[in-house]
């Protein structure tokens, strides 16, 4: 039973991959790149890594994919001049694909590693999971965990400092400016000879 | 009772199909950064499985942090790709001669 459910959502997974490195539309590739996270959390929630699992779908799939999807709908491209090469890489992309295939399934699958028939232990009923990583994650692993915060933080402050422009022409108050702004940029004061009265009943009226 | 096996065969299709990505959208940046997830994607099965396979819990530990760090990667080249096309017009990496590599 477990196995079928392995089997089902890994062919799954491989065919997501497939389209999402074959098919022509951006948007569509990241809708099945989607799709291949999805599997992906199954197929970790089936050997017991349910945190995991559930941030594979809260973050990637409700993050990362979304911002993915926001690029690709903003940046205007034509699907068209995109395809240009495909068929000029496709043989080395196969042989480079299925070369690594080969050389990880000869490791894999050799009797001096002695992983085949290495079944993997079914999680206890009252396994936690979540207790689990959470246990080592801020003992252990704290100051790796730390230097995670800071990672994003980084990102944070480095993505918005590229996409930050300013544009021209457009109103803005520059709070700096107008806080450091003394009396002396805005009065003038001058000194000047008093100017005699030149008559006339135009002048008087001024 | 699933085999370690399944799992790294799984992961090792996995990062071929990635690799071969690369190879073949040569043209648009975006889905070269998605080929880089699916590479990601593989080695956490791989991580995963092993960790269930020796009862260790280290293995989910490491694979939350590539998650964290894969997260702050895609945010920063979707950046820069945003960054490119205003300047260029265009995300195609055939074209990005500038440094002359």
């Amino acid at each position: 039973m477990e196995q079928a459910v392995f089997y089902l959502f890994a062919a799954i997974l491989l065919f997501a991959a497939t389209m999402v490195i074959t098919v022509r539309n951006p948007v569509q590739a990241a809708l099945f790149l989607v799709l291949a996270f999805f599997n992906a959390a199954v197929l970790w929630v089936l050997v017991g890594a349910e945190f995991l699992g559930i941030a594979l779908v809260v973050v990637y799939v409700g993050a990362v994919m979304v911002l993915f999807l926001f690029v690709v709908m903003m940046l205007d491209i034509t699907a068209a001049p995109m395809r240009e090469g495909f068929a000029r890489y496709l043989p080395v992309g196969i042989l480079v694909a299925v070369l690594m295939v080969l050389q990880l399934g000869v490791v894999i699958l050799s009797d001096d590693v002695a992983l085949v028939g290495g079944l993997i232990p079914e999680p206890a009923a009252d396994a936690d999971n979540i207790r689990a990583i959470g246990t080592v994650l801020y003992t252990v692993y704290v100051y790796p965990f730390e230097i995670a915060a800071v990672i994003l933080l980084v990102a944070i402050v480095a993505a918005i400092t590229l996409t930050l422009r300013r544009r021209q022409g457009t109103k803005h108050q520059n709070i700096e400016e107008q806080l450091s702004a003394n009396k002396a940029n805005r009065l003038r004061v001058l000194k000047m000879e008093a100017e005699p009265r030149q008559g006339g009943e135009g002048a008087e009226r001024q | 009772m699933i085999e370690l096996s399944d799992y790294l065969i799984l992961g090792a299709l996995l990062f071929s199909l990635g690799v071969a990505g690369v190879f073949l959208n040569r043209k648009n940046v975006i889905l070269l950064l998605m080929c880089i997830e699916l590479i990601l994607l593989a080695v956490n099965i791989n991580l995963i499985g092993f960790s269930a396979y020796l009862g260790d819990v280290a293995g989910q530990v490491f694979v939350f942090f590539i998650l964290t760090v894969a997260a702050a990667e895609a945010a920063i080249g979707l950046a820069i790709v945003v960054v490119l096309f205003r300047s260029r017009g265009d995300i195609n990496v055939a074209a990005l001669d500038a440094m002359r590599g």
